[in-house]
């Protein structure tokens, strides 16, 4: 900033027109309420065409892939190795259901297995997270900076360091091909991630309130449930949308406890169906890909403006 | 902002107690630890307590079957000799390397198209998220599989235009590039996290810029790059983290075996086929905080040169 204003005369001076120009095109982009008074002149409206130009190319580069899927997923099996368009001749959905029963258990069986995981994971992180950020954003206690600063080194740490022991230690339970091994953590609120997050966003509620419910004689408990919990309820919307999204789609923690396929998650599922069709029915493949898609899909539709949110303001992935 | 620049805030936060600090000194610790009793016991049992396991299971020779047998540093000696595990090494460095950064300034550049208030901003916005959130799925790993196949997509449209592609994932010198452009094709959270930073940069500095008659590279290099260089940092940081434990993909890429030739075969995956293919379950311990250290050191090289390139506006 002071470089910029200690800096000599510029070089090269602007002729009025282009000044006037800049500016007009600034105004417009930061300004909103500016942009209907000021006319774009006529290069500002080519960069602007420009600019919509890639972003339309690369952005249909990238989700053309994800619409050939869709489409292909409607198309004879042969096809799919001939046609890179996205024309349909006709709707084939054979391979929808022959995907749907190719495996032991119909598809929708693996789905249940995914919802019964997700709805344990979304509860236990809701439940224990928000009751951890409670304590680390409003109660002060012995050891507070020391467990602060290990919350948030969790975050960073790979998962790989600790999951020989726990596959140990879960086994010698008994609990390898049930749903615990991927629940129980986050009952224990070890997605960390979610607890920052909660934490940021209670150090966002004026305290002015718990002090009013501090003189009405409510405790901690009263506090936390009837003040903090419906005031937070944005955060726990992201937390929940995340939470859906990244167990529906985890496959390592699945991949390694879950081997009996009664028990099988969507994704080891479709691990199975690839290694017994190597190359032959990428159809019905394509078909049961998409459904598994779906669900994280229509999440991303509806829950968008948390997402964004939640991303914007901790930097989750 | 972040969880890293509060980390590093708790640690430079040294000194006498500020007056809130000290009337906030009425301490809660009985309904504070009650509070905080499922995150404790999710510390001592499922993160600290493997971590210290792990530890010592990576001095010893242990199977699940027999107890484990005390060792000492065998296992890192072993590591040493293994052909294998430094070429997964190569492999997943040459993915961080090559892909963190490539991602990065992909996601950038989009950003920085975006931000200047372009008609249709959320539609766009959502276009190039989604894949980031779908991109860690078996689903789009098999898509993947498919169109970088040798009939598969890409090489039908090269067809189009009289171009015999290469079996992509089949071919072991274009197998790993086809998964790095995978994770680059996530770029939409890191776009995300990007764009609210520029929202941040204040008006007023790019004004002044254009009185001073800057060119746009100029207001680029001066203003934009030096203010968003705090949230690259967390990006580069959060990046490198993840993609030192990336495995989906590649997993399923390979059919679980890092092929061809071991050219996707990533340090996690050979941990995963060490650990939980042969049950060599100290030689993984041993891997598994190998990576740690990696890590650790790749986050701390970061932080120190960080204050070279860094600039904190406060």
């Amino acid at each position: 900033m002071t470089e910029l204003q200690t800096k000599p005369a510029p070089e090269k001076v602007p002729s009025a027109g282009e000044k006037t120009k800049g500016k007009g095109s600034k105004g417009g982009s930061r300004k909103r309420e500016s942009r209907g008074t000021l006319a774009f002149s006529r290069s500002a409206r080519i960069k602007a065409l420009a600019k919509h130009a890639v972003l339309i190319l690369t952005g249909g580069i990238m989700i053309y892939p994800l619409l050939w899927m869709v489409v292909s997923s409607l198309r004879p099996n042969d096809l799919i190795f001939r046609e890179p368009g996205l024309w349909l001749n006709s709707l084939e959905m054979g391979n929808y259901v022959d995907g749907w029963s190719a495996l032991t258990h119909p598809f929708g069986h693996y789905m249940l297995n995914s919802a019964v995981v997700v709805i344990g994971s979304i509860l236990g992180n809701l439940i224990s997270c928000s009751m951890a950020a409670y304590a680390f954003a409003r109660l002060q206690f012995s050891g507070k900076k020391l467990f602060f600063g290990v919350m948030l080194l969790t975050i960073m740490l790979p998962f790989h360091v600790i999951i020989v022991p726990q596959y140990i230690l879960f086994s010698q339970i008994g609990w390898v091909n049930t749903f615990w091994p991927l629940i129980v953590p986050k009952l224990l609120a070890t997605d960390a991630f979610f607890v920052f997050l909660m934490v940021q966003f209670i150090r966002g509620i004026p305290k002015e309130l718990d002090e009013a419910a501090r003189i009405d004689g409510a405790g901690h408990p009263r506090i936390f449930l009837r003040v903090i919990l419906p005031l937070m309820v944005p955060a726990l919307a992201t937390t929940t949308i995340f939470t859906f999204i990244w167990t529906w789609n985890d496959f390592f923690g699945a991949l390694i406890y879950l081997t009996d396929p009664e028990m099988f998650t969507v994704p080891v599922a479709l691990r199975a169906f690839v290694d017994s069709q190597s190359a032959t029915s990428w159809g019905s493949l394509f078909a049961m890909s998409i459904v598994s898609l779906l669900p994280v899909f229509l999440v991303f539709l509806f829950g968008q403006r948390f997402l964004i949110k939640g991303i914007a303001t901790t930097g989750i992935k | 902002m972040s969880a890293i620049s509060e980390l590093s805030s708790i640690s430079r936060r040294k000194g006498p107690a500020t007056p809130e600090e000290k009337r906030a000194n009425r301490r809660d610790n009985k309904a504070a630890y009650i509070f905080l009793l499922p995150w404790l016991i999710g510390l001592v049992a499922i993160t600290v307590g493997p971590m210290i396991m792990s530890l010592y299971l990576s001095f010893t020779d242990y199977n699940l079957l027999q107890p484990p047998e005390w060792v000492g540093l065998d296992n890192f000696t072993r590591m040493l000799g293994d052909a294998r595990l430094h070429n997964s090494l190569r492999v997943t460095f040459t993915y961080v390397l090559v892909g963190v950064p490539l991602q990065l300034a992909v996601a950038l550049l989009i950003a920085l198209v975006l931000d200047k208030g372009l008609r249709g901003l959320p539609f766009y916005r959502s276009i190039f998220y989604l894949p980031s959130l779908l991109g860690g799925s078996v689903a789009v790993a098999i898509l993947w599989k498919q169109i970088f196949g040798t009939s598969g997509l890409v090489n039908q449209v090269l067809a189009m235009f009289g171009i015999t592609g290469p079996g992509w994932i089949s071919d072991p010198s274009t197998s790993l590039g086809s998964i790095i452009l995978l994770h680059v094709w996530t770029f939409g959270s890191p776009m995300i996290i990007f764009l609210a930073g520029l929202r941040q940069i204040p008006n007023m500095y790019y004004e002044a810029a254009e009185v001073d008659g800057a060119t746009t590279l100029q207001k680029f290099w001066r203003i934009t790059l030096p203010m968003l260089s705090p949230i690259i940092f967390f990006n580069l940081v959060l990046q490198i983290i993840g993609s030192f434990q990336s495995f989906t993909q590649a997993f399923i890429v390979s059919g679980g075996n890092g092929g061809p030739s071991d050219s996707t075969m990533f340090f996690t995956l050979y941990l995963y086929q060490k650990g939980f293919g042969q049950f060599d379950m100290g030689y993984a311990s041993a891997m598994a905080w190998f990576l740690l250290v990696i890590i650790g050191a790749f986050t701390a090289i970061n932080f120190i040169a960080s204050k070279y390139w860094v600039f904190y506006d406060d």
